[in-house]
């Protein structure tokens, strides 16, 4: 019999139905998995008695024939999302041992589908980071290696966890967030399909803020129909959050597999950035191709704002999150630091309690946002943003279906290699996604092929809004050409 | 622009965050990285541009004022750091 751990998460649901296996079996394979993987500290938490006990639930279900869309199965969920009663940290000391009391719309879609908590994700502290260095429990560990070489690599950041929890069959698919590239980058990294949607389409009710206007939950699988699966369970509208769309939820897995003919997909020339690597100029290239055999009419089009959009990120993004993170201050949850007075007891609460990158970020919000500065930055930035917008309206308005891209400048890199020198060295990373967040598009990383030293390299398809199904069909079709990507199993 | 020592130690009392002494350079210089790689932004003519406000058009929903919650006082401070009869607890901020 297959090894539980390397099905994807539809073979696991069809085995499930045909009761050909048990969500028991199912979730304890990847809990000994996640116990023989704790060097890669994917999992901050792992919460194998709720695991148990969810599977169980779900094969009374699945006797019964009453089986959610994805009952029975284990997903791992990133420690930005509110779990009721499961400490929920953002990866940040000064949320160490808060116990969230509800639980995030887009977790609580997951449940009530069927699936299994395995336990909460590793991820850069506030989803504040490129590479899951920042994370207050330490770097994740990349499953991959470069060929010959023992050398810890990193897995990508935000979603670090989340990646590196799916790359390595530690769960079979998991959540993210993506405010600049989170859920894309780590996905390129790790050989792993990431999706960020429309902004708009997943609730952000529960899920810790960073930059409220960028912020969107997706899911990171093994294959895209597995994240066409987890996508349509995770999205659908909330009152809860005004920003959430009241549209319907298409069936995504239905998209997985529909014909490219015809479609016109557009190559950006401006994301020809200088000193690209020839590899990544090469998978370009043969993305485009491969979707050209499928049928896809391959076209050059224009965004020229595009080499504004990280500088405009870096205005929005900490200012928004200056704002957001103000909530914490010692008094309300988390933990404090005491003062003589009430503003030595904010100052010092949040020294501690937030680690550097966070410090800095918050910093730099903070004066951007201060009074004089406002206009020269903060309105200035999102004046750019309307400008990429209507870059990217343009292009679809001439009929371009999607637009295919490089997800990341290179592949991934070495544990403590960013670190050391200039913050805008590691912001780099996300010249090719963060765009898609400014404009509120919809995004799929889908893996592309290895580099020369068998490290995974990703391709990005960028959407019309709301227009997540072309993406499935695109982001499959590209899948079947390039096949798929496992490492080997070094750290078990 | 640039900032200088005394503007880190501004931002950072706006931002309510302790700053020791020794690590006001290194913060100024990380500051300085950041506000000069955002200072292409200059170079872009946003004569007549709308700043965006919102990704997608949508009208602000709105629902009935009415109380859709509460009664959860326990649940609201279960997670504070001190608190005495369900009130949050701080130094004392009056004489």
């Amino acid at each position: 019999m297959t090894d539980p751990i390397s099905l994807t998460l539809a073979e696991a649901r069809d085995l499930l139905r045909s009761r050909a296996m048990s969500s028991k079996e199912l979730t304890e394979a990847h809990l000994s998995a996640m116990a023989a993987a704790r060097g890669l500290n994917a999992y901050v938490l792992e919460t194998p008695d709720k695991a148990l006990a969810m599977a169980a639930a779900s094969d009374q279900k699945l006797a019964k024939g009453e089986g959610g869309p994805l009952e029975g199965l284990p997903l791992g969920i990133k420690d930005m999302f509110a779990t009721e009663g499961v400490r929920t940290t953002a990866c940040s000391a000064i949320l160490e041992n808060f116990v969230p009391v509800y639980e995030s719309t887009v977790s609580s879609h997951l449940w009530r589908d069927g699936a299994v908590m395995l336990g909460k994700l590793n991820n850069d502290e506030f989803a504040m980071g490129s590479s899951n260095e920042t994370s207050r429990f330490g770097p994740v560990v990349s499953p991959w290696r470069r060929k010959g070489d023992t050398a810890k690599l990193v897995p990508g950041g935000s979603s670090g966890g989340s990646a590196a929890a799916v790359a390595a069959g530690l769960c079979l698919g998991a959540t993210g967030t993506d405010t600049g590239g989170s859920i894309r980058q780590p996905a390129a990294f790790t050989g792993t399909v990431g999706i960020k949607p429309t902004y708009g389409r997943c609730s952000r009710w529960g899920i810790v803020a960073f930059a409220s206007s960028l912020d969107q939950a997706g899911p990171f699988a093994r294959t895209v129909r597995d994240s066409a699966i987890l996508l349509r369970a995770m999205a659908g509208h909330d009152p809860k959050d005004t920003t959430s769309v009241d549209l319907p939820v298409p069936d995504y897995e239905a998209a997985v597999g529909r014909s490219v003919k015809g479609m016109k997909i557009g190559i950006p020339k401006e994301y020809r950035v200088d000193g690209m690597s020839d590899e990544i100029e090469a998978l370009w290239h043969q993305g485009a191709e491969w979707l050209k055999a499928a049928g896809a009419e391959i076209v050059e089009v224009s965004l020229p704002h595009t080499k504004y959009a990280l500088p405009a990120y870096y205005i929005v993004a900490p200012a928004e999150a200056s704002s957001n993170l103000a909530r914490y201050d010692g008094v309300r949850y988390g933990v404090r630091v005491p003062g003589h007075d009430v503003t030595e007891m904010y100052e010092k609460t949040r020294a501690a309690g937030f680690g550097r990158e966070v410090r800095r970020r918050i910093m730099i919000g903070t004066y951007v946002l201060s009074a004089g500065y406002y206009d020269a930055y903060y309105r200035r930035a999102q004046q750019v943003r309307t400008l990429i917008k209507r870059d990217f309206e343009a292009c679809f308005e001439a009929g371009v279906s999607a637009i295919l891209t490089p997800a990341t400048p290179s592949a991934a890199f070495g544990i403590g290699e960013k670190v050391s020198g200039d913050p805008v060295e590691m912001y780099l990373n996300d010249i090719f996604t963060v765009t898609v967040n400014m404009a509120g598009l919809p995004g799929i990383a889908v893996p592309g092929g290895l580099d020369a030293k068998g490290l995974p390299l990703g391709l990005q398809l960028v959407g019309r809004p709301f227009d997540e199904e072309t993406l499935f069909s695109l982001g499959e079709t590209i899948e079947q050409a390039a096949g798929r990507f496992a490492p080997e199993r070094w750290w078990a | 622009m640039s900032v200088d020592a005394a503007t880190v130690r501004r931002i950072a009392r706006l931002a309510r965050i302790a700053v020791e002494d020794d690590e006001v350079e290194h913060l100024q210089g990380e500051l300085n990285a950041i506000l000069a790689f955002v200072e292409q932004l200059s170079e872009v003519d946003v004569t007549g541009v709308e700043p965006m406000t919102s990704v997608t058009p949508m009208v602000m929903k709105k629902r009935e004022d009415v109380v859709t919650d509460g009664e959860i006082a326990e649940l609201v401070v279960k997670n504070a750091p001190a608190t005495e009869d369900n009130f949050f607890l701080v130094p004392k901020v009056v004489e």
